[in-house]
């Protein structure tokens, strides 16, 4: 079925600076072949994520198939397709945290939040993002929080580390 | 060329330079296995199963994306190869569910067979390792899809990207996750997807399953006949599965150049109102012969008599001129000679018409005037050669689906596209630009383009001057339509008009495809002397790529035209009115011919309502649908004194006749249809008659005999022989000729290779006429009471009135209901929103339908199809016509349009609802 649009004028997708940012780089790459992926990454940067209606729109003024750009999208766990939480947490899963109950971080995490692994809560507050190893294995067993390490973690900890976050939203 | 020498199983073989190893060893007869590859379909190399062992070579290439290499020395067997295949089968195994029992593909399946040839078995149990799980797609009518049963060779990607320009699949996620399909997984239908079914031929295992086919036969059961599709001019050359007595399936054949192996949806899936269970399977007539009486079940004996009676009665009372006859553009060429000759020789008057003149007469009148052959000029295969292709009022992806692929192919060559429509119909998303002029504008759009080109010195003097006449005419006739006037009329930009017009004539090679948005006006004729004038200017027809080309509507309305299906002419256009015409059929036909002639449909209409016409002999029309103000024709065969309707459906127009006749479907036929391009191809018969229905050459035979003409040559090969030998321009065909990629016309003789484009030295009238033509608006314009402009058209879904496609139950699953489209900007002005229903009301009548609001009409414009009896788009039509080729103006009626209240919502829920309802009991 052809995909007449529905609207004359280009429907919203962000914020009107974001929707302008993504009209720049669309401006920038139309005449360039094979640039998919800059493409992809500075829409994300954008938006946060991927959106299906700004997917929809480089589709449509760079000529690419959006099973095409899905394809991309999906390929590479870079891109998210989903709005991702303010805040990453990232539980290691690696094996010494996994000797040390790492395991039972992330499922103190999974609790708090009420969402799982690769989920964001519904304020958009937190994304659980899968990790395997982050590579602090003397720290076991080990979360990040954005660019923040917490090591030596207990399962007791975890509500009081996101409650900061939360808290840091609120106050901002 | 350079060429290579290699060895391959130690067999030397040459091949030209960039040859693969796998369709080198093709040449020597050795089948490497392969599951990705295709011929038509670029080079993924992503199955392995073709590797082969090269000498020197460390590894094992993919024979299918290694070309060939002077010296080369290939081994296909090798036990290192064969382990090499065996692992990539076991892997597949591993992944593959176990079902090959109820597997539609069981014995057409490659991944079965090469198991089978390398003797690899499922993973023993417990041994397979973890299975991938896919919910199974069953939300589409057409087909099924498994991913479990995929094996990612990706064939349908690159066919739906490849072949169709379509791209509603690819890859999705990674690793052990990935699988094919839409962008965000939606259903196909959500996607581009338009289901032609490219991918469902491409898969070489049982991930896509049309539902048809499920559990009717085996594929070693299955024999397939090739044949021409009954749906539109384009001609695909398909082959119908048949099992028994039955169509199961069809598939798109690569033997004609008309498809080459590409077919569209109607092709693929919407064949099965064959075996519907409301064909007419026996003759019936009204009971106790009063009008309003009972239509019932009568013997072959009693319903030709009675017609054979009652039409002779009439004769007789009232002359010949008191009789018509409306041949069938669905029909084959050799029953429309008959029907013709039945009209002509034995009713004894010219007035036999068809659909053409609801469709190309203006086409048909027009180019015979400035060239003096009324067909398209050129070839289909030649379309995505051309550099510059402007297509004017022509849907072409939906109306002639594989001639839209035509264009797309050009297009990704490199060729400039323009499109002429009021609405951003598909091939404007490609388009170079897109000329959105007011509806009924053509001409005043046409002469503006040659406007520029003359101001501009862009013409062809060459061959204005040595192949045309009455150049001097044209241009003091274009002269005042300067872009900026132009302008005003169409609403087309004035750089826009400029642009377009150098465009065309500066190509190379430029061409112009245009349909009903050009022919159904009151000025159809001049619309088509415009385009002719445009493309003898720039000398821009009698060459390759080139041309004039009027995209026919029905799958033989080219031949209906051809076997004389015309009031004016007898089979090759040769006028009646001309007395070395006439006595050649008298003397072949033995009977004594009217000079005079017919009248066309709309007049037969007319003449049937002013109680002129007495006895109407219908054959696979539906003017109930068809023809414009639908409420005047319903008056107007009401009038009749008898009405014989022949039809394999009982139409609109067959529950108003006297006796219905049951005819037999092009799946149960034999003989010849001649497509747009005047390529003229088999139908062969695959199934036996449903019922009691017959043969319609038998049927039109018996009816000539029962009226004292016994016809020697009745059978499809006898009557193409007659009118062979009658129609110059037919004259070298025969059915044995056509053979698998048929005959283009004229083919004056049996030697004669058939001719792919027309006019190249001088054209058929000697010099071509240019025509001085002044722009006319249409007949009926909008006013304060009916503000809008309605224009009509079809879709890709379905096919004129309906009578096949609203019974396929993939087609009418899909689209079960008329969408009439409306601007945004109207819609909210009249209230409506998407899905609405509305009341849509012109001076002639009304009706209602849902409303889908989109920009893809302009503001002010409004487009209906006419393919839903419930909605009939034309009960609001104009029956004002051309007054050259008296075609009506379908195209612009003025009409108003309001929300229809509940009252109305639910009387149109009550009708069609069978049509609907009763795809559920389809084959």
């Amino acid at each position: 079925m052809s995909q007449a649009s529905q609207a004359g004028k280009p429907a919203r997708i962000g914020t009107p600076r974001q929707d302008a940012a993504l009209a720049e780089i669309l401006g920038e790459y139309k005449h360039e072949k094979g640039a998919l992926i800059p493409v992809l990454q500075k829409t994300q940067e954008v938006y946060g994520y991927v959106p299906r209606e700004a997917m929809a729109r480089i589709s449509q003024d760079l000529k690419v198939p959006m099973s095409k750009l899905y394809g991309i999208a999906t390929f590479y766990a870079q891109f998210h397709l989903k709005p991702r939480g303010e805040n990453i947490i990232r539980v290691c899963q690696g094996t010494a945290c996994h000797v040390r109950g790492g395991a039972r971080i992330l499922e103190a995490v999974q609790k708090e939040l009420g969402i799982k692994p690769g989920e964001t809560t519904p304020d958009l507050r937190f994304t659980i993002e899968p990790v395997a190893c982050l590579g602090a294995c003397g720290l076991s067993p080990v979360m990040m929080v954005n660019d923040d390490t917490y090591g030596r973690l207990t399962p007791e900890m975890v509500s009081e580390i996101l409650a900061r976050y939360a808290r840091a939203a609120e106050s901002a | 060329m350079k060429m290579i020498n290699l060895t391959i199983d130690g067999r030397p073989v040459q091949v030209p330079e960039g040859t693969s190893i796998l369709d080198a060893a093709g040449q020597l007869g050795i089948e490497i296995p392969t599951l990705c590859h295709a011929p038509e379909l670029s080079v993924a190399g992503a199955c392995r199963m073709c590797v082969v062992e090269v000498e020197r070579a460390r590894n094992l290439p993919a024979s299918c994306a290694t070309p060939v290499a002077e010296g080369m020395v290939v081994h296909t067997e090798t036990p290192r190869v064969q382990k090499a295949r065996r692992v990539v089968l076991e892997l597949m195994l591993a992944n593959h569910p176990k079902e090959c029992l109820l597997c539609e593909k069981n014995g057409d399946c490659r991944l079965q067979d090469y198991a089978y040839r390398y003797q690899v078995n499922w993973p023993e149990a417990g041994k397979g390792g973890e299975v991938r799980t896919f919910p199974i797609d069953t939300t589409n009518p057409f087909f099924i899809r498994d991913h479990q049963k995929c094996i990612l060779c990706g064939k349908c990607v690159r066919a739906c990207q490849e072949v169709r320009g379509v791209a509603a699949i690819d890859y999705a996620n990674r690793g052990f996750y990935t699988k094919i399909t839409t962008a965000y997984d939606v259903p196909l239908q959500e996607s581009p997807c338009q289901f032609c079914g490219q991918c469902v031929d491409a898969c070489p295992v049982g991930a896509l399953t049309p539902r048809q086919s499920i559990g009717v036969g085996r594929a070693w059961e299955i024999r397939k006949v090739q044949t021409t599709c009954t749906y539109c001019g384009v001609g695909c050359s398909i082959d119908l599965h048949v099992k028994g007595d039955r169509v199961v399936g069809a598939s798109a054949s690569k033997m004609s150049p008309a498809n080459r192996g590409r077919i569209c949806v109607k092709g693929k899936f919407g064949w099965d109102f064959i075996h519907r269970p409301d064909r007419l399977t026996t003759p019936l007539v009204r009971k106790g012969g009063g009008k309003d009486a009972e239509l019932v079940p009568a013997s072959w004996e009693e319903a030709l008599d009675l017609v054979a009676k009652r039409l002779g009665e009439i004769r007789d009372k009232h002359g010949s001129e008191a009789l018509a006859g409306l041949t069938s553009a669905k029909a084959t060429n050799e029953e429309n000679y008959l029907m013709q000759k039945l009209t002509r020789g034995v009713f004894g008057t010219n007035n036999i018409d068809h659909c053409a003149r609801l469709c190309h007469a203006s086409t048909v009148a027009g180019l015979a005037m400035a060239f003096g052959s009324g067909a398209m000029t050129n070839s289909i295969e030649e379309i995505d050669q051309s550099d510059v292709i402007l297509v004017m009022g022509s849907n072409t992806t939906e109306g002639h689906p594989v001639i839209g692929l035509q264009v797309k192919n050009a297009v990704k060559k490199g060729a400039k596209l323009i499109v002429a429509d009021p609405r951003k119909i598909e091939l404007t998303e490609l388009a170079h630009l897109h000329l959105q002029l007011v509806p009924g504008t053509n001409v005043a759009l046409l002469n503006g383009l040659m406007h520029v080109i003359l101001a501009e010195g862009l013409q062809s003097q060459k061959f204005i001057d040595s192949r045309t006449e009455g150049f001097a005419r044209l241009k003091e006739a274009v002269a005042e339509y300067t872009p900026d006037y132009v302008s005003k009329i169409t609403g087309v930009p004035a750089e826009k008009i400029r642009e377009a017009a150098r465009l065309y004539a500066r190509a190379a090679n430029a061409t112009i495809l245009y349909a009903m948005g050009i022919t159904q006006h009151t000025t159809g004729t001049d619309n088509v002397l415009s385009i002719a004038n445009l493309a003898m200017l720039c000398g821009q027809v009698g060459r390759p790529y080139t041309g004039v080309d009027p995209l026919r509507g029905q799958n033989n309305v080219q031949g209906a035209c051809d076997m004389g299906g015309l009031p004016n002419v007898y089979p090759g256009y040769q006028p009646v009115d001309k007395p070395e015409n006439r006595e050649k059929f008298e003397a072949s036909w033995g009977a004594e011919l009217s000079d005079k002639p017919g009248l066309t449909v709309t007049e037969i209409m007319a003449a049937a309502e002013a109680g002129k016409i007495h006895g109407l002999y219908i054959f696979g029309e539906n003017p109930m649908m068809s023809d414009p103000d639908l409420n005047h024709v319903e008056k107007a065969l009401r009038h009749l004194d008898f009405l014989v309707v022949q039809d394999i459906f009982l139409t609109e127009t067959a529950a108003l006749a006297d006796v219905v006749l049951p005819g037999v479907s092009f799946a149960e036929k034999d003989g010849s249809f001649t497509n747009t391009e005047r390529r003229v191809q088999r139908v062969r018969q695959a199934v036996p008659p449903v019922g009691q229905a017959r043969q319609d050459w038998e049927i039109i035979a018996e009816v000539a005999e029962r009226m004292g003409h016994p016809w020697e040559n009745r059978k499809p090969a006898d009557v193409m022989r007659e009118m062979a030998a009658l129609t110059p321009i037919y004259g070298g065909i025969s059915l044995e000729r056509l053979g698998d990629e048929g005959l283009q016309w004229p083919c004056p003789t049996p030697e004669h290779p058939g001719t792919p484009y027309l006019h190249a030295d001088k054209f058929s009238r000697g010099p071509g006429k240019f025509h001085a033509i002044t722009f006319r608006k249409p007949a009926e314009l909008p006013d304060k009471e009916y503000p809008l402009i309605l224009t009509t058209g079809r879709i890709l879904f379905h096919y004129h009135t309906g009578t096949l496609s609203r019974r396929s139950k993939g087609l009418g699953t899909l689209r079960p209901y008329e969408r009439a489209e409306i601007n945004p900007s109207d819609a909210e002005r009249l209230d409506l929103a998407d899905g609405d229903f509305a009341v849509v009301k012109s001076r002639r009548g009304q009706v209602t339908t849902r409303v889908q609001v989109t920009d893809r009409v302009p503001a002010g414009v409004v487009f209906m199809t006419f393919h839903f009896k419930e909605s009939a788009a034309n009960i609001l039509t104009n029956n004002a016509v051309d007054p050259v080729a008296k075609i009506p103006e379908f195209k612009v009626a003025a009409v108003n349009v309001r929300k229809a209240t509940a009252a109305e919502v639910e009387k149109l829920a009550g009708a069609g609802v069978e049509l609907v309802a009763a795809t559920g009991e389809g084959a």
